[in-house]
């Protein structure tokens, strides 16, 4: 069956000739009248509209992010903040930075709406400080919709005001865990709360009761309470409705961005066809679908078992190409949707280096606040970069794996998962790449090979 | 014990044992309560909690009910409810009792996590202990033999972060050693209220260091040292000064103010080594104030006083018993009193006072209390000599109404226990009007100008009590011997006393105990060995209509001004 055709409901305007950044031509293309329809319902309606289209976060994690608005404490009488997240740090993933660049008032317009949804008076948006350009376009545009009073305190002349305001980062992944985020934006190092008891639904910025989503999130919300909950839970599959933006890079013909409805295409047909497939000559051998912090799949795996098909139990037996890409089904698979980052590996490739090259990237950017995660991220790079630079031995995988097995569920946020799954799925899939790598680093390299600096 | 009935008390199971804790009770400190030890770094009782080093790792668990009915589910195998145990480990420090909840601290999951932890914590700790002021007390050593793997597979090259850094002028720092527990930064913010410590760097190369500019040099810094579970901070008086286990550890108390900080004096053959604080949730929780920590040093200080003399010649104690009660049975006589001696010497000084029919004054230090541990009455015993009844009002005026008598001529000797009556205010003529007997153990103006001079001991060479600013009576200890011509203050009192008229009194702590319950109404139940470690709160309220001088510390309120007004009406 071949793929179906992009759905760019988020991306519609991404790339298109003579678009720009300003509110006057985002007004032109229909801007803003969904938050004049949203501003006249009641708040209630469109947490409604959002827990009926069954929305995951597109930000990694996938939570339903209508239990995430339910779940914040509204009796308490503190102030409630919204938080974007547009510190798109995971590795693989770049769709919120055409979003921002290209699209901002997407963006605005569907945090307005979250705004009034959950009577929040002050967002701010954490971008990352590697978004100069980014964070001026944002503040330009959100100047410009102050002007026109769509932000501000009196939007649309209904009397309820949002003000928002950016914040910059300055180059650490982990601001974009939800709760490093938020210590960040209060001036002090980013360093994950234990949650219990610090859920930012409850003790959030500045312990009040904050939400955080992601901007791609967002972004659909403004779709959501355009076209009601109901048709978007029709986007999709069941428990993963909508569209989402698939980043393929690596080695593939075509890397992108792609919006697709979730799980309606197979990763075959992802990177086969919408992709154009490998590179001449070569093989793909992985593939991480869901940023770097997913599980690798190693083409030519089998999964077998059972999965829910509208009322039934149907059997599957799927090789890599064969998973549709959603949230359900990609974390049977063992791996997971993630932040929708594909990186595709070919037969150049070889594992140990790349695990050397996402070691390295997990080390440098643990916060350190917590010991598993410290020193073992660290360690891991530096057994990675000992077989990659110096010696390697057989037991490395195996020291790898027992390594990683240690620091995962035991750490004070899920960045401890993200920096050990790479290692233990690396092992898992290609541990005989491992136990083979000191003798294959002896012998001369294959022809055409590219040269390791 | 028969627990009380109370509704906050929540029952938890521990390793199958029950507990009952009152809510908010973490799960370590209950696990303490059934003599479970829970191993942790970055928790202590008394700063927020961190939940970073992730070495108190428990499974927990709740109990299985149906999710339709409610019904428990049992077991069939052991009859019991069954327990749901959570996939995922928890930090016991910030896991809260709630009623049924079940934690298992001896399964394998939390055996390897222990073994986890233990072992990436060591995997960039440099083998310092040779040379580590903190083997014998240090965490890290006691809980990698108690929990962790017992051998090493880390072959890779470890950090190098800055040794030897000068924190400040009493604190080392060795951030290899560091296991970015942040005790200290949590103690420097919240209870020393400095917050001058802070990381640096992110991941493993986060370091620990001050903010820039600033030192680490508040008057509560060393008890970073104290909490700092392994040898990254460490002190610098005490540096690479002795081996703690060849240590004896005595219980005192700080003498600094009448805050009465409870401490611990460490001691080898007769030295004294250096001064941590003792807990004591009631006064000091586990601080004390660095300028208590030295004062140690005026054990061998230079002007120590080590002979008895007598018109300046070296003399025996008898002697000089007998010169001195012939200088004051001669009529005139007044006593001055400390607010620095114990209970015990000053009910002999009173008893002094009552055999020469003489007055007795106490010399008043008042401070600036700081709000924490050290209070604005710097001396440690005041409250004493109120209890004793040997004085019945604050001093006040100094020594002024002394010096007008000397003036007048009403008093011509004045015996001195323990105080310098020129640096309390006696000119150097009026000193020199007067017969002076001195009692101390410093050389001053009045020895100097003493006809009778017997030395005695610092509060480290005897027993006695002191009553706190809460009217709390604590024993302090002798932790080494005194120095060679020093004399126990109880015994030349006692003797003094016996020598101008007085009872013959027991000179030695737990004799004297009888005379003292038997005629202080406010101690009349006690026996030195009865008082606690913590302490006893005896009632102040005879007592509570006087203006004292103290502010609030850590766990003082000084009454309302309109209750101590309803009181002296």
């Amino acid at each position: 069956m071949p793929a179906p055709d992009q759905h760019r409901i988020i991306f519609r305007h991404v790339d298109e000739p003579g678009y720009s950044t300003d509110l006057a031509c985002y007004l032109r293309n229909g801007g803003y009248e969904v938050l004049r329809r949203a501003v006249k319902r009641r708040p209630e309606e469109l947490i409604d509209e959002v827990k009926k289209s069954g929305l995951r976060g597109r930000g990694g994690a996938g939570f339903p992010c209508g239990v995430k608005w339910t779940l914040v404490d509204r009796k308490s009488g503190k102030p409630i903040y919204l938080v974007v997240n547009a510190d798109e740090s995971e590795p693989g993933t770049f769709k919120d930075r055409y979003i921002i660049h290209q699209d901002p008032h997407q963006l605005i317009e569907g945090s307005m709406i979250t705004c009034f949804a959950n009577k929040v008076e002050r967002a701010y948006v954490y971008i990352r400080g590697e978004f100069p350009e980014g964070a001026r376009i944002l503040e330009k545009a959100i100047a410009e919709a102050r002007a026109a009073n769509l932000v501000g305190p009196n939007i649309l002349g209904t009397g309820y005001g949002c003000e928002m305001y950016v914040h910059r980062g300055a180059g650490a992944y982990i601001c974009g865990e939800e709760t490093g985020l938020i210590e960040s934006l209060e001036g002090k190092r980013p360093y994950p709360r234990i949650k219990p008891p610090y859920f930012p639904a409850v003790l959030g910025l500045y312990q009040c009761p904050t939400i955080v989503n992601n901007v791609e999130t967002l972004c659909h919300v403004k779709h959501i309470a355009d076209m009601g909950g109901e048709a978007f839970s029709k986007i999709g599959t069941p428990n993963n409705t909508g569209t989402r933006i698939y980043c393929v890079s690596g080695h593939v013909q075509r890397p992108g961005y792609y919006e697709f409805d979730v799980g309606r295409l197979t990763m075959g047909q992802l990177l086969y066809e919408v992709c154009g497939g490998p590179l001449p000559g070569r093989k793909f051998k992985a593939v991480i679908p869901g940023g770097s912090s997913a599980k690798v799949l190693r083409f030519g795996e089998r999964f077998k078992g059972k999965r829910k098909v509208g009322a039934e139990m149907v059997e599957y037996d799927w090789g890599v190409e064969d998973v549709p890409m959603d949230f359900d089904s990609l974390g049977m698979v063992g791996s997971m949707g993630g932040s929708g980052g594909v990186i595709v590996m070919d037969d150049s490739v070889s594992m140990v280096e790349a695990l050397g090259n996402i070691n390295a990237f997990y080390s440098h950017e643990s916060c350190g606040q917590c010991t598993p995660c410290r020193e073992g991220s660290l360690w891991m790079k530096k057994i990675t970069a000992r077989m990659v630079h110096g010696d390697a031995r057989a037991e490395d995988g195996a020291l790898l794996k027992s390594v990683a097995d240690q620091i995962a569920g035991r750490t004070i946020c899920a960045f401890g998962e993200a920096c050990a799954w790479p290692t233990q799925s690396f092992v898992a899939k290609f541990g005989d790449e491992f136990k083979a790598y000191a003798q294959a680093r002896k012998e001369p390299g294959a022809e055409g090979a590219p040269e390791l600096v | 014990m028969i627990q009380p009935a109370t509704t906050d008390l929540i029952t938890v199971h521990i390793d199958g044992k029950e507990v009952s804790v009152p809510k908010g009770t973490n799960m370590i400190e209950a696990a303490r309560r059934v003599g479970i030890d829970v191993p942790h770094y970055c928790y202590h009782s008394k700063l927020s909690v961190v939940g970073n080093c992730r070495m108190c790792l428990v499974e927990t668990g709740m109990p299985a009910v149906d999710p339709a009915t409610k019904a428990p589910i049992i077991d069939p195998a052991t009859g019991r409810q069954r327990v749901n145990w959570m996939p995922r480990p928890a930090i016991a420090c910030a896991t809260n009792a709630m009623p049924g909840l079940h934690v298992r601290t001896t399964s394998p999951l939390v055996k390897e996590c222990r073994e986890g932890v233990m072992e990436f914590l060591l995997v960039n700790h440099p083998l310092d202990c040779p040379i580590c002021d903190q083997a014998g007390e240090c965490k890290l050593q006691e809980q990698s033999a108690g929990y962790g793997r017992g051998y090493s597979r880390y072959i890779e090259q470890k950090n190098v972060k800055p040794k030897r850094t000068l924190l400040g002028p009493r604190v080392m720092l060795d951030d290899e050693r560091c296991i970015l527990c942040s005790r200290c930064i949590r103690f420097c913010k919240e209870i020393a209220k400095d917050d001058v410590l802070g990381f640096t760097d992110r991941g493993s190369y986060t370091t620990l260091t001050c903010y820039p500019g600033r030192r680490l040099k508040n008057n509560y810094s060393l008890n970073t040292v104290d909490i700092c579970p392994v040898g990254a901070l460490t002190s610098t008086d005490f540096r690479f000064k002795m081996r703690v286990w060849f240590l004896k550890q005595t219980a005192s108390i700080d003498t600094e103010s009448s805050v009465g900080a409870n401490t611990r004096v460490w001691s080898r053959e007769g030295t004294v080594y250096r001064i941590t604080p003792r807990q004591n949730d009631g006064v000091n929780d586990t601080w004390m104030p660095d300028s208590g920590r030295v004062l140690y040093k005026a054990i061998r200080g230079e002007g120590r006083l080590e002979s008895v003399r007598v018109n300046g010649t070296e003399s025996a104690l008898d002697f000089a018993v007998k010169a001195a009660a012939e200088l004051l049975t001669k009529g005139g006589a007044a006593v001055v009193g400390s607010g620095r001696s114990s209970v015990e010497e000053q009910f002999l000084t009173r008893r002094l006072a009552a055999a020469l029919k003489a007055r007795a004054w106490l010399v008043s230090r008042v401070g600036e209390g700081d709000g924490l541990l050290i209070s604005a009455d710097r001396n440690p015993n005041v409250r004493g000599a109120l209890v004793t009844g040997l004085i019945d009002a604050l001093p006040s005026g100094g020594l002024d109404s002394l010096g007008a008598l000397i003036d007048s001529g009403g008093v011509t000797s004045v015996v001195s226990v323990g105080e310098d009556l020129a640096a309390a205010g006696l000119s150097a003529s009026q000193l020199a009007k007067v017969s002076v007997v001195y009692l101390g153990t410093d050389a001053n103006a009045t020895s100097a100008a003493a006809k009778v001079v017997v030395p005695t001991l610092t509060v480290f060479e005897k027993h006695g009590t002191f009553i706190n600013q809460q009217f709390r009576i604590q024993r302090f200890a002798r932790a080494v011997p005194g120095v060679a011509g020093a004399t126990d203050d109880l015994v030349v009192l006692a003797r003094l006393v016996g020598a101008v008229g007085g009872p013959i009194l027991g000179a030695d702590v737990g004799t004297l105990w009888s005379a003292i319950a038997a005629e202080v109404p406010a101690l009349a139940t006690m026996s030195y060995s009865s008082i606690p470690d913590t302490g006893l709160l005896i009632d102040g309220a005879p007592w509570a209509g006087l203006a004292f001088a103290e502010g609030p510390t850590l766990h003082y309120t000084p009454a309302a001004p309109a209750a101590k007004e309803a009181a002296r009406v």
